[in-house]
């Protein structure tokens, strides 16, 4: 039985017309039926529903607001249909189902005055927070008793030692890709035998610790943002403050820490893989054999290079942790801000690291060590 | 004149027979039957982690049983010469636990959804006005209609998810949980307004709960899953009447009891 919705219009000429409705009412037919409807004017009397097969609540809203804007009465509707009617009549339906959405030539500037005005907000909010954990640190100092070493050996090995594969080989192919593509440019002037030098000052000066913060942004920064974020979400860091623990302390500071100091082997770690893989190159490449690739870069990498390095990576190893816990801390309401927070932390960290990177590469060559 | 979702139709809702479903090698149901019939509401409890909600997915096809048989109003969906395309779906609405609303759209957006899935030839302003009193047969305030779904309060997020299976008019709904995470009088209301909608819509309503309550105001019946199967379907006096030592401790439990008195009370 699939008949679709009619309707015909009978003028008794007494009271007025008298709208009768046949076929099936419902969702799925009513559509043509419902343009007619909306179309049709004038008052109608009585709209009769005993033709009608099967009605649902679409059909009956459709007729109770038929009803309401020609001041119609409803008949012949069987007892079912009556509730339906009842459920439905009074609700008042109009206006927009779609929230308010500026249209693209405002949004975007919109967006943009509203970034301005969140970085400076960020701005003010990161230094209030590293207020935090100079305050943290001095009660730290003040009491040692309560200094957090456990969760820092946890940190250090999740942020250093369990990097190490992943770190190594990233390391190991950029040192064979930098004295492979080297050493066929300086081949042109014949001066391959520079290929050490190339591969020496860049990892040690360059390479190796910037490639390690990014990593390290990657792979720690955003478990600290996305750990602390829904730690902030199931209330454990609320709680932790209701028993007075600062999780400054416990959860911030060991993080930082950790990162701070891995950073500094890490980025050493990665510069000594990526030399070893540019050995590999010279002995199976250039021809030059292993050990002497190793003893040439004792003698033309300045001792500075690894200083260059060195001091780098604790600040670099310092912002990646920052911007993870300041994230991951930021967090409210839902599980879509972890993921926003997340992603906020490692790539703000990563611009943080290069915008710095490039700034101490000035820096150290004004004072001398070139 | 019939009302879409018929109830006096004397074919069953929902029959499941020797359903096995399996986690590795953990068997979750080992040859469970259940049947639901036309009109009623069906409560199904259970211990945590008993199968309710797998129970609920094997028969709205999101999980795929190791073996039995599923029909769903007089469609067979599982099994021998199952139907691969599962018309069905416009025929029953379902809510999860979380509410599960698309959280980029709008509440009435949400409620448009299946209603442009399934019908895209309606008109944008008929449908619109469809999605608007539907939200508001749930009870939800107007102002409801236009928010985002991290806006509303879990009450209301449920009653949207509600208004959103309604939205094709369904024969049959199934309700997670509908009431867990509700305050007592959110959760009360809540019960009397799918015990209204059941019955100005003549719906068959297939609900897990763990909600005392919920199961002595509105359930007509209710199954109860233990041991891998349904031990017991009935009304509350003629599941105690069996004596299972489980369903003993459930509702003769000091809970139990509780929501017994208040029951009684109401009905005097």
């Amino acid at each position: 039985m699939q008949s679709a919705a009619q309707h015909s219009l009978i003028d008794d000429g007494a009271g007025g017309a008298r709208l009768v409705l046949s076929g099936e009412l419902t969702l799925a037919r009513i559509g043509p039926l419902e343009r007619e409807l909306r179309a049709m004017e004038g008052p109608v009397a009585v709209i009769d529903l005993a033709e009608v097969e099967e009605i649902d609540t679409v059909g009956a809203y459709v007729v109770c607001r038929f009803a309401s804007a020609h001041g119609s009465d409803i008949a012949g509707a069987s007892p079912e249909a009556e509730r339906l009617l009842a459920a439905v009549r009074d609700l008042e339906t109009i206006g927009d189902n779609h929230p308010h959405r500026l249209p693209v030539w405002e949004r975007v500037p919109y967006k943009l005055g509203e970034h301005v005005f969140n970085a400076r907000s960020g701005v003010y909010g990161v230094i209030g927070f590293l207020g935090q954990i100079l305050i943290g640190a001095a009660n730290l100092l003040r009491h040692p008793s309560r200094f957090p070493l456990k969760a820092l050996v946890h940190q250090m090995e999740l942020v250093g030692v369990s990097a190490l594969p992943i770190i190594g080989l990233m390391s190991f192919l950029i040192g064979i890709v930098i004295a492979q593509q080297g050493s066929v440019q300086l081949e042109q002037f014949g001066a391959e035998a520079l290929t050490v030098n190339l591969v020496g000052r860049i990892t040690l000066r360059e390479l190796g610790v910037l490639m390690t913060a990014i990593m390290v942004a990657g792979r720690s920064g955003s478990a600290f943002a996305a750990q602390l974020g829904t730690m902030k979400l199931t209330e454990e860091i609320d709680a932790m403050r209701t028993i007075g623990i600062s999780p400054i302390e416990v959860l911030v500071i060991p993080r930082i820490l950790a990162a701070t100091f891995m950073m500094i082997l890490l980025g050493f770690y990665a510069s000594v893989v990526a030399i070893v893989g540019g050995a590999v190159v010279g002995q199976f490449g250039l021809g030059i054999p292993f050990v002497t690739f190793l003893l040439r870069i004792q003698e033309v990498v300045p001792i500075h290079d690894l200083w260059v390095g060195l001091i780098k990576a604790p600040v670099f190893g310092l912002i990646v942790a920052l911007a993870g816990c300041y994230n991951g801390l930021q967090v409210r309401s839902n599980s879509e801000e972890v993921g926003r927070r997340t992603t906020m932390a490692v790539v703000s960290a990563i611009f943080a690291v290069i915008v710095l990177d490039a700034f101490f590469a000035v820096f150290f060559t004004e004072v001398g060590w070139e | 004149m019939r009302m879409k979702a018929n109830p006096d139709d004397d074919t069953p809702a929902i029959v499941v027979e020797g359903l096995v479903n399996r986690f590795d090698d953990f068997a979750v149901h080992e040859g469970l039957d259940l049947t639901v019939r036309r009109g009623e509401i069906l409560g199904v409890v259970g211990g945590s982690g008993t199968g309710k909600s797998v129970l609920m997915r094997s028969i709205i096809g999101l999980q795929q049983p190791e073996a039995g048989r599923i029909t769903v109003l007089g469609r067979n969906l599982c099994g021998e010469g199952a139907e691969t395309d599962l018309v069905v779906r416009e025929r029953w609405g379902v809510l999860f636990q979380g509410g599960a609303l698309f959280s980029t759209l709008s509440v009435g957006e949400n409620v448009e959804v299946p209603i442009k899935q399934f019908h895209p030839e309606l008109d944008p302003g008929l449908r619109a006005e469809i999605a608007r009193y539907k939200v508001m047969l749930t009870g939800l305030p107007e102002s409801a209609v236009q928010k985002y779904p991290s806006e509303l309060s879990g009450g209301m997020k449920k009653r949207a998810g509600l208004a959103r299976a309604l939205a094709l008019d369904p024969e049959l709904l199934f309700l997670d949980e509908p009431t867990a995470g509700l305050d007592p009088i959110g959760a009360a209301k809540f019960d009397r307004l799918t015990r209204e909608l059941q019955e100005t819509l003549g719906l068959t309503v297939f609900l897990i709960t763990h909600d005392l309550d919920t199961l002595y105001e509105i359930c007509d019946r209710v199954a109860v899953i233990a041991d891998k199967k349904i031990i017991a379907v009935g009304t509350i006096p003629e599941l105690i009447a069996t004596g299972h030592p489980w369903i003993e401790d459930y509702f003769n439990g000091p809970r139990g009891r509780t929501a017994h008195k208040a029951h009684m009370r109401g009905e005097a």
